[in-house]
């Protein structure tokens, strides 16, 4: 264990209510222990849950670790709590980037600069987006400034799997349907858009052998929505929002991104329902875009 | 299964703060078996649909290789629906109906813990 670690850990050994879990999480994941530093700063966290720059810290571990859905997460939390924290911005741009829906990043590095104007690496990595020679996006740095990255750099456009990258050389106008979840881990084979008559509209479902069942499920869940609105409706409860179940192998969570659609999210066990429904949630603000840019 | 057990289980879930009613339902036709509700919930109306969302539900999961349900909850802007399988084979459903503030947690776990013991 270097120095400056042991240094910092006996710093938050003998108070451990401080925010030096934040550099000590930092120096961590520059040296890519990305184990202790994710328990450095979870430990945080259970101290400092509305600490932006804790989700922050927490997201870019997972980014440098190619934990992409959970580093998606942390930024999400952290945009809560801070809207305008620029790391989570630019982290969400590179997210975004990565998997080839260059308007999502282009949007956040714009809201990025809005709050911070004078950030160089901003400009980098819009000219990375646009595709300009040489350069290429690194998650964010801990803060907005020109500190060059150090060895956390994740793979470059160039280095992207030929998937993601044949997604990215695509037209953003002109979304193929299989790319309405671009971006959300398990698209095809754990999200389902349905109509209102129960007919696909994107998305799919496999069991955990490998059987596609999306249209079965589909069929199944045809008028789920109406007797949800039904039922909202006779107990006087309003509107709607969530239908989540338990299963012995696996959770569901269904949402309604419009009132014409329903969409189902389904995990395993490991991942916790409360969970499961802040990604149901935003895969439904993706669906609702998609369905948008359809009419 | 007595109509003193039964009313123990509702019991156990109408005690939680934030429950306003809670019913024992037939899941194979979706009538009222027991319940405690207060005034101006549509007990049948409710049950039924508790009813048949469950069926589909079940089949939808067991047909996604999720196995059958054990627990499910509609949130809704007021309020919130939760529902657990109970009785041999699963041939009732627990059903409480809560406010939106209440802890879902818990009304959760007196849901199983009722389905386990008294139903």
């Amino acid at each position: 264990m270097s120095d400056d670690v042991k240094a910092l850990s006996a710093q938050l050994a003998s108070d451990p209510q401080s925010l030096v879990f934040l550099r000590l999480g930092e120096l961590l994941r520059q040296k890519r222990q990305f184990d202790a530093a994710t328990r450095v700063a979870q430990h945080g966290l259970e101290r400092h849950p509305h600490l932006a720059d804790a989700h922050d810290l927490l997201a870019r571990i997972f980014a440098d670790a190619h934990d992409y859905e959970h580093a998606f997460d942390e930024w999400d939390m952290t945009l809560r709590i801070a809207p305008q924290h620029t790391g989570a911005l630019k982290g969400l741009a590179f997210l975004y980037f990565k998997i080839g829906d260059l308007a999502q990043a282009e949007s956040h590095l714009q809201a990025a600069r809005d709050a911070a104007p004078d950030d160089p690496t901003i400009e980098q990595a819009f000219a990375v987006i646009r595709g300009e020679a040489g350069a290429t996006l690194a998650p964010p740095s801990p803060r907005a400034t020109p500190a060059p990255q150090p060895a956390v750099s994740l793979p470059a456009a160039d280095a992207e799997p030929p998937a993601v990258a044949a997604r990215r050389s695509e037209s953003v106008s002109a979304l193929p349907d299989e790319r309405i979840f671009a971006g959300l881990e398990g698209a095809e084979e754990g999200l389902l858009l349905l109509d209102a008559a129960g007919l696909v509209l994107g998305g799919a479902l496999k069991t955990p052998e490998g059987t596609d069942v999306t249209d079965t499920v589909a069929a199944y869940l045809a008028g789920v929505s109406q007797e949800s609105g039904r039922a909202a409706r006779l107990l006087d409860l309003g509107s709607w929002h969530g239908l989540s179940a338990e299963g012995q192998g696996g959770h569901v969570y269904l949402v309604q991104p419009t009132p014409e659609s329903l969409l189902l999210l389904m995990r395993d066990r490991s991942l916790p329902l409360g969970r499961l429904g802040l990604l149901a949630q935003r895969a439904a603000q993706v669906a609702r875009q998609w369905l948008e840019r359809q009419r | 299964m007595t109509a003193p057990a039964l009313a123990r289980a509702l019991d156990l879930i109408t005690r939680v703060r934030g429950v306003r009613g809670a019913m024992v339902v037939s899941r194979s036709d979706g009538l009222v078996v027991a319940e405690q509700l207060m005034e101006g919930i549509k007990g049948s109306a409710v049950a039924a649909l508790a009813s048949s969302l469950a069926g589909r539900l079940q089949r939808a999961m067991i047909s996604a290789g999720l196995g059958s349900s054990q627990f499910w909850h509609l949130q809704c802007d007021q309020g919130a629906l939760l529902v657990v399988p109970a009785g041999a084979e699963h041939g009732l459903l627990l059903v409480a109906v809560t406010e939106a503030d209440v802890n879902v947690g818990l009304v959760r776990l007196e849901l199983l813990r009722a389905a386990e013991t008294a139903v």
